[in-house]
Protein backbone atom coordinates (compact mmCIF):
# COMPACT_ATOMS: atom_id res chain seq x y z
CA UNK A 1 0.00 0.00 0.00
CA UNK A 2 1.17 3.67 -0.99
CA UNK A 3 0.10 6.62 0.01
CA UNK A 4 -0.25 9.48 -2.93
CA UNK A 5 -1.05 13.11 -2.46
CA UNK A 6 -1.94 15.50 -4.36
CA UNK A 7 -2.28 19.34 -3.78
CA UNK A 8 -4.41 22.29 -4.86
CA UNK A 9 -5.68 25.55 -4.46
CA UNK A 10 -8.48 27.82 -4.29
CA UNK A 11 -9.32 31.32 -3.14
CA UNK A 12 -12.93 31.51 -1.26
CA UNK A 13 -14.77 33.78 0.25
CA UNK A 14 -16.80 33.20 3.06
CA UNK A 15 -18.41 34.15 6.55
CA UNK A 16 -19.53 31.73 9.93
CA UNK A 17 -23.09 32.36 10.53
CA UNK A 18 -25.77 29.75 12.21
CA UNK A 19 -29.02 30.76 11.39
CA UNK A 20 -31.00 29.22 13.92
CA UNK A 21 -28.98 31.71 16.05
CA UNK A 22 -29.50 35.57 16.85
CA UNK A 23 -27.07 37.73 15.86
CA UNK A 24 -25.46 38.77 19.64
CA UNK A 25 -25.01 34.59 19.74
CA UNK A 26 -23.62 35.07 16.16
CA UNK A 27 -20.93 37.32 17.04
CA UNK A 28 -20.11 35.87 20.51
CA UNK A 29 -19.04 32.39 19.66
CA UNK A 30 -18.32 33.39 15.71
CA UNK A 31 -16.24 36.90 16.20
CA UNK A 32 -15.30 38.61 13.27
CA UNK A 33 -15.45 35.48 10.90
CA UNK A 34 -19.26 36.52 11.31
CA UNK A 35 -19.31 39.63 9.12
CA UNK A 36 -21.74 39.11 6.58
CA UNK A 37 -19.51 40.74 4.10
CA UNK A 38 -17.44 38.19 4.42
CA UNK A 39 -13.68 37.85 4.32
CA UNK A 40 -11.23 34.78 2.67
CA UNK A 41 -8.28 32.63 2.49
CA UNK A 42 -6.15 31.43 -0.12
CA UNK A 43 -6.73 27.80 0.86
CA UNK A 44 -4.35 24.67 0.29
CA UNK A 45 -5.83 21.16 0.19
CA UNK A 46 -4.51 18.62 0.07
CA UNK A 47 -5.76 14.62 -1.21
CA UNK A 48 -4.64 11.44 0.38
CA UNK A 49 -5.13 8.11 -1.46
CA UNK A 50 -4.25 4.89 -0.88
CA UNK A 51 -4.00 1.94 -3.27
CA UNK A 52 -1.05 -0.72 -4.73
CA UNK A 53 0.98 0.56 -7.15
CA UNK A 54 0.19 -1.01 -10.45
CA UNK A 55 3.45 -3.59 -11.67
CA UNK A 56 2.93 -2.02 -15.41
CA UNK A 57 2.48 1.56 -14.95
CA UNK A 58 4.10 2.24 -11.71
CA UNK A 59 1.49 4.05 -10.36
CA UNK A 60 -0.74 3.91 -8.02
CA UNK A 61 -2.99 6.49 -9.72
CA UNK A 62 -2.52 8.58 -13.29
CA UNK A 63 -1.83 12.32 -11.60
CA UNK A 64 -2.57 14.24 -14.36
CA UNK A 65 -6.36 11.90 -14.31
CA UNK A 66 -6.53 13.27 -10.18
CA UNK A 67 -5.19 16.36 -10.87
CA UNK A 68 -8.51 16.74 -13.35
CA UNK A 69 -11.04 14.96 -11.34
CA UNK A 70 -9.67 17.87 -8.28
CA UNK A 71 -9.87 20.47 -10.93
CA UNK A 72 -13.58 19.63 -11.81
CA UNK A 73 -14.99 18.33 -8.56
CA UNK A 74 -13.61 21.30 -6.24
CA UNK A 75 -11.31 24.00 -7.72
CA UNK A 76 -13.77 24.94 -10.42
CA UNK A 77 -16.27 25.10 -8.01
CA UNK A 78 -15.05 27.17 -5.20
CA UNK A 79 -11.97 28.88 -6.56
CA UNK A 80 -12.95 32.94 -6.47
CA UNK A 81 -16.24 32.18 -5.42
CA UNK A 82 -18.49 32.78 -2.25
CA UNK A 83 -18.49 29.71 -0.24
CA UNK A 84 -21.99 31.35 1.66
CA UNK A 85 -23.82 32.71 -1.70
CA UNK A 86 -22.51 30.33 -4.19
CA UNK A 87 -21.36 27.03 -3.65
CA UNK A 88 -24.23 24.41 -2.58
CA UNK A 89 -23.12 22.33 0.20
CA UNK A 90 -23.01 25.71 1.89
CA UNK A 91 -25.96 27.32 0.86
CA UNK A 92 -28.45 29.31 3.59
CA UNK A 93 -30.91 26.54 4.59
CA UNK A 94 -27.88 23.67 4.54
CA UNK A 95 -26.65 24.72 8.33
CA UNK A 96 -23.50 23.82 7.16
CA UNK A 97 -20.80 26.87 8.54
CA UNK A 98 -18.04 26.55 5.67
CA UNK A 99 -15.86 26.08 8.50
CA UNK A 100 -11.98 24.78 7.50
CA UNK A 101 -13.30 21.19 9.10
CA UNK A 102 -16.72 21.20 7.00
CA UNK A 103 -14.66 22.68 4.01
CA UNK A 104 -12.74 19.20 4.61
CA UNK A 105 -16.13 17.37 4.76
CA UNK A 106 -17.61 18.61 1.67
CA UNK A 107 -14.67 17.95 -0.43
CA UNK A 108 -14.57 14.30 0.76
CA UNK A 109 -17.69 14.06 0.36
CA UNK A 110 -17.20 15.33 -3.33
CA UNK A 111 -14.28 13.15 -4.09
CA UNK A 112 -15.54 10.27 -2.66
CA UNK A 113 -16.03 7.38 -5.12
CA UNK A 114 -14.66 9.25 -8.16
CA UNK A 115 -11.13 8.34 -8.15
CA UNK A 116 -10.39 5.09 -10.26
CA UNK A 117 -7.96 2.44 -8.98
CA UNK A 118 -7.65 4.07 -5.16
CA UNK A 119 -9.20 4.79 -1.52
CA UNK A 120 -9.62 8.37 -0.60
CA UNK A 121 -7.61 8.23 2.50
CA UNK A 122 -7.33 11.64 4.04
CA UNK A 123 -8.44 15.27 2.88
CA UNK A 124 -6.58 18.35 4.41
CA UNK A 125 -7.82 21.80 4.39
CA UNK A 126 -4.93 24.56 5.20
CA UNK A 127 -6.92 28.02 5.79
CA UNK A 128 -4.04 29.52 6.51
CA UNK A 129 -0.37 27.79 7.34
CA UNK A 130 -0.94 27.73 10.67
CA UNK A 131 -4.42 26.59 10.74
CA UNK A 132 -5.22 23.27 8.96
CA UNK A 133 -7.94 20.38 9.47
CA UNK A 134 -8.17 16.79 8.22
CA UNK A 135 -11.26 14.13 7.67
CA UNK A 136 -10.27 10.86 6.83
CA UNK A 137 -14.48 9.97 6.33
CA UNK A 138 -15.44 9.08 9.83
CA UNK A 139 -18.61 9.45 9.88
CA UNK B 1 -17.66 22.88 23.54
CA UNK B 2 -18.61 26.73 22.78
CA UNK B 3 -20.20 28.60 26.56
CA UNK B 4 -23.99 28.54 26.58
CA UNK B 5 -24.30 27.04 23.12
CA UNK B 6 -25.91 23.72 22.73
CA UNK B 7 -24.29 21.47 20.38
CA UNK B 8 -24.59 18.43 18.04
CA UNK B 9 -21.86 16.11 17.62
CA UNK B 10 -21.42 15.12 14.01
CA UNK B 11 -18.71 13.80 12.14
CA UNK B 12 -15.09 13.26 12.97
CA UNK B 13 -12.28 15.62 12.18
CA UNK B 14 -8.68 16.69 13.31
CA UNK B 15 -7.88 20.23 13.30
CA UNK B 16 -4.14 21.24 13.53
CA UNK B 17 -2.88 24.46 14.94
CA UNK B 18 0.61 25.80 14.82
CA UNK B 19 2.30 28.06 17.49
CA UNK B 20 6.06 29.13 17.38
CA UNK B 21 8.09 29.62 19.82
CA UNK B 22 11.87 30.98 20.43
CA UNK B 23 13.99 29.69 23.74
CA UNK B 24 17.24 28.28 24.35
CA UNK B 25 18.76 24.70 25.81
CA UNK B 26 21.97 22.58 26.31
CA UNK B 27 21.90 18.93 26.43
CA UNK B 28 23.78 17.87 28.84
CA UNK B 29 22.78 14.74 31.54
CA UNK B 30 24.30 14.72 34.99
CA UNK B 31 24.56 10.54 34.57
CA UNK B 32 27.45 11.16 32.14
CA UNK B 33 30.51 12.53 32.38
CA UNK B 34 31.81 15.86 30.65
CA UNK B 35 33.49 13.94 28.08
CA UNK B 36 30.57 11.71 27.70
CA UNK B 37 28.19 14.12 27.30
CA UNK B 38 30.44 15.92 24.41
CA UNK B 39 30.53 12.41 23.10
CA UNK B 40 26.90 11.61 22.79
CA UNK B 41 25.59 15.09 22.46
CA UNK B 42 27.94 16.90 20.57
CA UNK B 43 27.82 20.72 19.65
CA UNK B 44 24.32 20.76 21.90
CA UNK B 45 26.39 20.25 24.86
CA UNK B 46 28.20 23.70 24.30
CA UNK B 47 28.28 25.12 28.00
CA UNK B 48 26.49 27.98 26.95
CA UNK B 49 23.57 26.59 25.41
CA UNK B 50 21.90 27.25 22.01
CA UNK B 51 18.70 28.07 20.29
CA UNK B 52 15.94 27.31 17.98
CA UNK B 53 12.87 28.57 16.78
CA UNK B 54 10.14 25.58 17.32
CA UNK B 55 7.02 25.58 15.63
CA UNK B 56 4.58 23.51 18.34
CA UNK B 57 1.54 21.79 15.98
CA UNK B 58 -1.28 20.86 18.05
CA UNK B 59 -3.92 18.63 16.67
CA UNK B 60 -7.42 17.69 18.18
CA UNK B 61 -9.62 14.98 17.60
CA UNK B 62 -13.44 14.88 17.92
CA UNK B 63 -16.75 15.76 16.17
CA UNK B 64 -17.99 18.65 14.40
CA UNK B 65 -20.42 20.21 15.84
CA UNK B 66 -23.55 20.41 13.53
CA UNK B 67 -24.18 24.34 15.17
CA UNK B 68 -20.51 25.74 14.97
CA UNK B 69 -19.11 23.62 12.12
CA UNK B 70 -15.96 23.49 14.03
CA UNK B 71 -14.58 20.85 16.63
CA UNK B 72 -13.43 23.30 18.93
CA UNK B 73 -13.73 26.88 19.45
CA UNK B 74 -10.30 27.79 18.59
CA UNK B 75 -10.41 31.32 20.52
CA UNK B 76 -10.49 28.86 23.72
CA UNK B 77 -7.67 26.69 22.26
CA UNK B 78 -5.24 29.97 21.49
CA UNK B 79 -6.20 31.53 25.03
CA UNK B 80 -4.50 27.77 26.78
CA UNK B 81 -1.56 28.27 24.33
CA UNK B 82 -1.07 31.89 24.79
CA UNK B 83 -1.38 31.17 28.72
CA UNK B 84 0.70 27.46 29.19
CA UNK B 85 2.37 27.16 26.05
CA UNK B 86 3.61 30.32 25.23
CA UNK B 87 3.69 32.08 28.21
CA UNK B 88 5.99 29.57 29.77
CA UNK B 89 8.44 28.42 27.49
CA UNK B 90 8.86 31.60 24.87
CA UNK B 91 11.94 33.49 24.70
CA UNK B 92 12.84 31.02 27.88
CA UNK B 93 15.95 28.99 28.75
CA UNK B 94 14.57 25.37 29.04
CA UNK B 95 17.40 24.58 31.40
CA UNK B 96 16.14 26.43 34.02
CA UNK B 97 12.22 25.30 34.26
CA UNK B 98 11.40 22.78 36.88
CA UNK B 99 9.81 20.90 33.70
CA UNK B 100 13.14 19.89 33.23
CA UNK B 101 15.14 19.76 36.17
CA UNK B 102 15.09 15.98 36.19
CA UNK B 103 15.24 15.40 32.24
CA UNK B 104 16.96 16.62 29.68
CA UNK B 105 15.37 19.49 27.37
CA UNK B 106 15.58 17.17 24.21
CA UNK B 107 12.85 18.03 21.94
CA UNK B 108 11.53 14.55 21.93
CA UNK B 109 10.84 15.35 26.25
CA UNK B 110 10.28 18.68 25.20
CA UNK B 111 7.61 17.33 23.05
CA UNK B 112 6.66 14.91 25.64
CA UNK B 113 6.13 17.92 27.81
CA UNK B 114 3.83 19.77 25.78
CA UNK B 115 1.59 16.72 25.02
CA UNK B 116 1.05 16.41 28.90
CA UNK B 117 0.42 19.76 29.18
CA UNK B 118 -2.23 20.06 26.49
CA UNK B 119 -4.11 17.33 27.91
CA UNK B 120 -5.65 19.72 30.47
CA UNK B 121 -7.21 21.31 27.79
CA UNK B 122 -10.93 20.90 27.78
CA UNK B 123 -12.08 22.40 24.30
CA UNK B 124 -11.44 19.12 22.64
CA UNK B 125 -9.35 15.92 22.55
CA UNK B 126 -5.26 16.90 21.84
CA UNK B 127 -4.58 13.78 19.83
CA UNK B 128 -1.07 14.84 18.52
CA UNK B 129 1.26 16.93 19.36
CA UNK B 130 4.43 17.61 16.84
CA UNK B 131 7.42 19.72 17.54
CA UNK B 132 9.84 21.04 14.63
CA UNK B 133 13.18 22.00 15.92
CA UNK B 134 14.45 22.69 12.42
CA UNK B 135 12.96 22.81 9.30
CA UNK B 136 14.95 19.51 9.56
CA UNK B 137 14.04 17.62 12.57
CA UNK B 138 10.61 17.20 14.20
CA UNK B 139 8.98 15.11 16.73
CA UNK B 140 5.62 13.77 17.65
CA UNK B 141 3.63 12.54 20.08
CA UNK B 142 0.02 11.15 20.05
CA UNK B 143 -2.91 8.58 19.28
CA UNK B 144 -2.64 6.86 16.67
CA UNK B 145 -5.76 8.33 14.72
CA UNK B 146 -8.91 5.66 13.85
CA UNK B 147 -8.45 6.52 10.02
CA UNK B 148 -11.30 5.32 7.99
Amino acid sequence: MILLTRKAEFSSAHYYWNEAWTEDENRRVFGRCANKNGHGHNYTLEVTVAGEVDPVSGFVVDLKELKEILEREVVSVYDHRHLNLEVAEFAAGTGMVPTTENIAIAIWERLEGKIPHAKLHRVRVYERSDLFADYYGER
Amino acid sequence: MTAGVATTAGPKAYLSRRYRLSASHRLHSEAYSAEENRAVYGKCNNPHGHGHNYAVEVTLGGPVHAETGMVCDLGDLDAFAQTNLLERFDKMNLNTLDEFREVVPTTENFTAEVYRIFQGFTGAKVVRVRIEETGNNSFEIGEEFERG
